[in-house]
């Protein structure tokens, strides 16, 4: 039975990939000067950043693959990013901030501003 | 309707897998496919009836502006696309590009793409966006080469030797988990634009993304397609066209063919394969084996459409891409 195989098979990924989301690494400590978030393997690493009001935060494509980086509210949104380039954006405002890569939008992402 | 015996489809399945990989003409009758050989499609002896007369020829993932070693040469690739539609023996009269035209969404991309595609012999070249096309800060790149035909909308539908085409777009707004979306505007006007036509009108449907669940951990479907498919199944025939996925996967639902075409540029790893969806780096005399264009035909009686998938490699001067 292919398609139960399949299922199967199916079933262990989203199990090994729930297990990742639980043990992957806590929001940083809030930062002063800025915070920087890497783009490696379709993930945004630290997920959830914690910086104070006037920080800047550089997001760097380290993917084969292009990303960007698009706020849900459109408060920013960067150009495609190919391998090793980067997009800054300074928070002035405290908040929560929600971003995304439309490009593979099941990757998202938390600013958070104190 | 095809009487071949099982024997016979299995003999051609097997006669097409000799003809180097080259892919598999799939005839559809009456919902069904019957796999026939390319090899003997291509003999000029063939019954042109049943070959039917040639539709479109729909072109997907050429990603120009990609330089990684999956392909370091993607308008090398495109080029010799170009060649094998512009050398087939029965010309289609449209070219259909399902999305990610460009791979980085750059002005110059769309610029180099389109005077590259300007070379293709044919009439009209219709095209529907990929999320790698409007990816720039602006979103205007696309629509501002290939916005007329929607009215900047992305979605929009034309008639063709008795099909009706229905381009849509997926990839600007997404559901949380990654899908792509269509929207309930886009919805309602499929709905407006199928009111009154005939069940018996073939229709086919494009966009980049899948519109159908393939693998929904890498994003890859829609949302919200259902509801298209629940205004599309009154029709007797129906084919779903989408790229996305830079490899071929076909389903067959009730009167709906589902069918993804290769990429020209770089293939991709199978569903949920490896640690996501990014370029698949195989061995440079494989490469050329797993691009490709898909052509579809049109077969009169019953009123059908006939699939038929050619990679790069199928072509005798096309088979050394290194």
């Amino acid at each position: 039975m292919i398609f139960a195989k399949r299922r199967s098979v199916l079933a262990t990924l989203v199990v090994s990939a729930l297990c990742l989301a639980l043990t992957g690494t806590p929001a940083t400590a809030a930062q002063a000067d800025g915070a920087e978030v890497v783009i490696k393997d379709f993930m945004f690493s630290p997920v959830a950043v914690k910086v104070k009001a006037g920080s800047r935060v550089t997001w760097t494509n380290k993917d084969d693959e292009p990303h960007n980086v698009v706020s849900d509210t459109g408060l920013f949104r960067s150009s495609a990013m190919d391998t090793d380039e980067n997009f800054s954006f300074k928070f002035d405002k405290p908040g929560t901030y929600h971003f995304v890569c439309s490009i593979h939008p099941r990757m998202v992402g938390t600013i958070t501003v104190e | 309707m095809s009487k071949e015996s099982p024997l016979q489809s299995r003999r051609n399945a097997l006669k097409c897998m000799a003809y180097g990989g080259a892919g598999t003409l799939f005839v559809l009758a009456g919902g069904v496919f019957t796999p026939v050989d390319l090899a003997r499609a291509a003999e000029p002896s063939t019954d042109p009836a049943k070959q039917g007369t040639p539709l479109f020829v729909q072109i997907s993932d050429t990603h120009i502006g990609f330089n990684k070693e999956a392909n370091p040469d993607v308008n090398g690739t495109l080029t010799q696309t170009i060649e094998l539609v512009n050398s087939m023996p029965r010309k289609p009269a449209l070219i259909i590009h399902t999305g990610d035209i460009t791979h980085l969404s750059k002005a110059a991309e769309f610029d180099l793409a389109q005077q590259m595609m300007s070379r293709l012999k044919t009439t009209e070249l219709h095209t529907v966006p990929g999320e790698h096309d409007t990816s720039d800060a602006t979103v205007t790149e696309y629509f501002n080469r290939f916005g007329k035909a929607s009215a900047n909308k992305g979605y929009y539908s034309f008639d063709h030797a008795g099909v009706h085409f229905i381009a849509l777009i997926n990839v600007l707004q997404f559901k949380p988990g990654g899908l792509g979306t269509l929207g309930a505007e886009q919805l309602a006007w499929v709905a407006a634009d199928l009111k009154g036509r005939s069940a018996s009108t073939p229709v086919v449907v494009f966009a980049h993304m899948p519109l159908w669940t393939i693998y929904e951990p890498w994003g890859w479907g829609t949302g919200d397609a259902d509801q298209l498919m629940s205004q599309l199944r009154r029709f007797g025939s129906v084919t779903v066209l989408n790229g996305h996925i830079h490899q071929i996967v076909r389903k067959v639902e009730g009167n709906i063919t589902f069918h993804t075409a290769r990429s020209t540029s770089y293939p991709q790893p199978a569903p949920g394969v490896g640690n996501g969806p990014g370029p698949l780096k195989v061995e440079s005399n494989e490469l050329a084996k797993m691009l490709g264009v898909t052509s579809v035909s049109v077969l009169k009686h019953p009123a059908s459409l006939s699939l038929n998938d050619t990679t790069l490699a199928s072509h005798p001067s096309l088979a050394s891409i290194s």
